[in-house]
């Protein structure tokens, strides 16, 4: 026998269940604990035999599943409830019932894959093609019809001879030294491979951006794109100026038209007097428009602060003097006529909304500019007394 | 090897021995090829040829190809999806329910009628993905965070029908590989083929028959078996919903989900003898799959039939007993109206036809439960059609009532997902154990110790 080779165990093989289960009961009982049992199937009773425990692997599952529902009621719920609330068939935006088909179908998901990907990868600690037992005569008569047993050499009682007699008295067809096989060893840095990796790497960024940038632009995914129909920016052959975007009739008013007669002045028209009264309503509604039309160029609080920083002519911040010295009928008359390469917001701001964003504004310059005795006042209104 | 051919075998493998019966569902696995096989091949992947034609025409010029018209904006596309999800039912039902009851008899076919559940899903997947028109955005299904800050409908049966069908497909296919292992392993120790060695070898994942491993994956299949159950009526429960949400009368039931739960079950027994029928006898089989199998499905297939039965009726009485006119005009008309001919169809195929199998005789014989089991499934089809089209084509407003016409483009993809199933299934019985090698050998005679029953006879 070739010595200068581990032994990993030695195995025998039975002909019958019956037998298996003999010499596993008699194994186990005489104090082997480092021994395993293989056979083509379950064999019934085998884990009494073997004194193996109970299965832990329903903890898994338990867990798992109850983490499935969470996840997913949770994630519905801040969807569908807080981060984008939309009514929707008069539901209400935490609908339950509603909510129960997908938190039930991710609860068996997430519960049947943990604990399959546990099960094999945790307890049976494979994908293992390299164990000792792989390839010997052993294993090809265990996985066809026989019934085999080995006793480890990392048992604590295991001596060759001595487990090889006790072997040999339960009557087996046959007794099967195992050895470790030889160390094989896989360097990672093998050109080969790193070729491999390149061309993988290659292929997927390549085939991502071929397909995301130029594919999706090609006919028939650009159907969607290329219609015939009239696009504001395309020139269109069915008009004699050769534009798509068509201008009103002459001598037509569209609804709701007022016109301004100060266009074009840059004079104040101190004649226009603000008609709104800052009420709670009114300010909210200048705060909503102002946050869409004036915060991307002159900041949330009109500091003049915003991303447009030094990518534009800066937009000046609207607590200076100046602007704090404007009237109320001069902020309106820049917001509709514009101001030097501030555009004129007339066609996307209604006349009221207007108003309520110059509101607004004085608000916020109000707020930014505030006075020890507005802190007064304001104290006294909210009721806070603390003093400093 | 000699079996006894001239009687069958009473219960699963009789009376073979571990190793013949081995020997048996390996076989095809390790000769090569024959012509019968290869014709068949070419007949499915001709059919998968024609879908495929047909579907490229539809991608390019878009779903205007299809008979789709207002108002029956789900023609083929939704009928054809509901009746593969179903045909998928049958494997769940019997590798998970079956298991659960303790059904030895569910181990000569559990394997096969699980393949079929994860191709019949794969063809049912195929559907709703194509009817939208524009199939590479089906992306937006899925919810995941994008410039638009918006997220899919947790509401819609249809978000719920996308989680379903995703999660049945995985855990049908995570429950089917895990019942591969030990048979990987297997046939990875039998062959001598140095290079099917390797790749059994990779897909066994190394398993060892270890006992220490077996009980855990006996307790994995359970908790597996435990969860599909749910699961399976769960699946055509929502696919109901997609009908029974809506308010259009003949979808808005209550009855719908128990209905399309046997009415799947009833279509995938169907499918199963069906394919089994002829995978026993060219694979020889007939001693795993015996005729007893087969008259244990048909049995099934005789309930739940008239459980579909029962419920057309209840459909009626309750359109009449609700005394809502838009409801009892809907059943009057699906049953006289102009779709009377698919509707006597399906009748006649789902509930009249099968009472032949009272008959111990009929339910034996394979030409018979043939014929029956074909019907069957046409029937089963014209159920889904009956359902999705009468109640369209004719609503509320009669200024746009229109008939549906499926034009060959419609046939053609219908035709081509057969094609997919069967070419998959050829392909399935050809490189993988169609029979769970090692439950099989587990309820063979004597393959348990004498104090825990099967008596060891040798
Ligand atoms: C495209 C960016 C942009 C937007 C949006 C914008 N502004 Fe301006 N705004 C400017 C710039 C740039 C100036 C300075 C113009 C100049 O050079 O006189 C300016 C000037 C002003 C002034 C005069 C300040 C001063 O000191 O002369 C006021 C008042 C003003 N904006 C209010 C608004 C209001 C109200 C809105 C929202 C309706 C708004 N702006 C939206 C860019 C913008």
């Amino acid at each position: 026998m070739n010595n200068d080779k581990k032994i990993f165990g030695i195995a025998a093989t039975f002909k019958t269940p019956d037998e298996i289960i003999n010499a596993a009961k008699k194994v186990s009982s005489s104090g082997f604990t480092e021994f395993d049992v293989n056979t083509p199937y379950p064999v019934h009773g085998m884990d009494k035999a073997m004194k193996i425990k109970p299965s832990k692997l329903g903890f898994v599952t338990l867990v798992m599943g109850l983490s499935g529902a969470s996840i997913a009621l949770l994630f519905m719920y801040w969807t569908m409830s807080v981060d984008y609330p939309m009514v929707i068939g008069g539901k209400p935006f935490f609908a339950l019932p509603a909510f129960i088909p997908v938190t039930f179908e991710l609860t068996v998901l997430l519960a049947t894959v943990s604990t399959v990907i546990a099960m094999i990868a945790l307890f049976f600690r494979l994908p293992d093609n390299k164990h000792p037992l792989h390839d010997t005569d052993y294993m090809k008569s265990v996985s066809a019809d026989k019934y085999g047993i080995v006793i480890e050499s990392t048992d604590s009682k295991f001596d060759e001879k001595s487990v090889t007699d006790f072997l040999k008295n339960l009557n087996p067809l046959k007794i099967e030294i195992i050895y470790y096989p030889p160390e094989d060893s896989y360097p990672i840095f093998q050109p080969k491979f790193i070729i491999f990796l390149i061309v993988v790497a290659v292929l997927v960024s390549g085939g991502t951006y071929i397909t995301l940038n130029k594919l999706l632009y090609t006919v028939p995914y650009n159907f969607m794109m290329d219609q015939d129909k009239l696009n504001p920016q395309k020139p269109s052959e069915l008009f004699a100026d050769g534009r798509g975007m068509r201008t009103p009739v002459e001598g037509t008013v569209a609804r709701g038209f007022m016109p301004y007669p100060y266009t074009g002045q840059t004079n104040p028209p101190e004649v226009l007097a603000n008609p709104y009264l800052p009420t709670k309503e009114n300010l909210e509604l200048g705060k909503s428009k102002f946050l869409t039309y004036c915060s991307p160029c002159h900041g949330n609080f009109a500091d003049g602060d915003s991303r447009l920083r030094g990518q534009f002519p800066n937009p000046p911040t609207l607590h200076s003097t100046r602007a704090r010295d404007f009237s109320d009928g001069m902020i309106y008359h820049i917001i509709t006529n514009g101001q030097n390469v501030m555009p004129s917001y007339a066609s996307q701001i209604t006349r009221e909304e207007r108003w309520a964003v110059v509101n607004y504004i004085r608000v916020l310059q109000r707020a930014k500019n505030a006075s020890d005795s507005d802190l007064i006042e304001m104290k006294k209104e909210t009721g806070s007394n603390v003093t400093n | 090897m000699n079996i006894d051919y001239s009687q069958e075998a009473p219960t699963v493998a009789g009376r073979l021995t571990l190793a013949q019966i081995e020997e048996l569902v390996a076989r095809p696995m390790a000769t090569k090829p024959d012509k019968k096989f290869f014709i068949a091949i070419s007949i499915s992947s001709a059919f998968l040829l024609i879908g495929a034609i047909c579907l490229g025409y539809t991608f390019y010029y878009g779903v205007g190809m299809w008979g789709n018209n207002q108002p029956v904006g789900w023609g083929f596309g939704i009928v054809n999806f509901v009746f593969w999800v179903g045909i998928g039912h049958a494997g769940t039902l019997i590798s998970a329910i079956l298991f659960l009851l303790r059904q030895k008899w569910r181990t000569g076919i559990a394997r096969f009628a699980e393949a079929m559940t994860i191709f019949a899903v794969m063809c049912a997947g195929i559907f709703p993905i194509i009817h939208t028109g524009r199939p590479w955005l089906a992306g937006y299904l899925v919810p995941y965070p994008n410039q638009h800050g918006l997220w899919v409908n947790f509401i819609s049966p249809l978000v719920w029908d996308v989680f379903a069908v995703s999660t049945y497909f995985t855990v049908s296919f995570v429950f089917w590989y895990v019942g591969l292992i030990p048979d990987f392993a297997t046939m990875r120790d039998r062959t001598v083929s140095k290079f099917k060695k390797t790749i059994y070898s990779m897909f066994s994942l190394g398993w060892r028959h270890s006992n220490r491993h077996w009980t855990h994956y006996e307790k994995s299949y359970i908790l597996l078996a435990g969860f599909a159950t749910p699961l399976v009526l769960s699946v055509h429960t929502i696919v109901s919903f997609d009908f029974a949400v809506s308010i259009l009368p003949g979808w808005h039931t209550t009855i719908f989900p128990p209905y399309f739960v046997a009415g799947a079950i009833f279509s995938g027994f169907a499918m199963v003898v069906t394919v089994l029928l002829f995978v026993r006898k060219i694979f020889n089989l007939e001693h795993i799959i015996t005729l007893n199998h087969l008259e244990k499905m048909n049995k099934v297939i005789l309930l739940t039939g008239m459980m579909v039965g029962y419920s057309y009726a209840m459909e009626f009485f309750i359109a009449w007993y609700s005394g809502v006119p838009a409801e009892t005009f809907v059943f009057i008309n699906r049953a006289f109206g102009p779709y009377a001919w698919a509707y006597w169809i399906m009748v006649s195929c789902n509930v009249i036809i099968p009472q032949f199998f009272w008959f111990r005789k009929i339910r034996r014989s394979i030409p018979a439960m043939f014929v029956i089991v074909i019907l069957v499934n046409v029937g089963m089809w014209f159920e889904r059609f009956v359902i999705v089209v009468t109640s369209l084509s004719r609503d509320f407003l009669p200024s746009s009532w229109a008939y549906f016409k499926p034009t060959i483009f419609d046939l053609g993809i219908l035709l081509g997902s057969f094609g997919l199933f069967f070419t998959l299934v050829i392909l399935f019985t050809k490189s993988l154990p169609v029979v769970s090698i090692s439950e099989v050998k587990a309820s063979a005679d004597g393959a348990q110790p004498t104090h825990h029953g099967g008596a060891y006879n040798e």
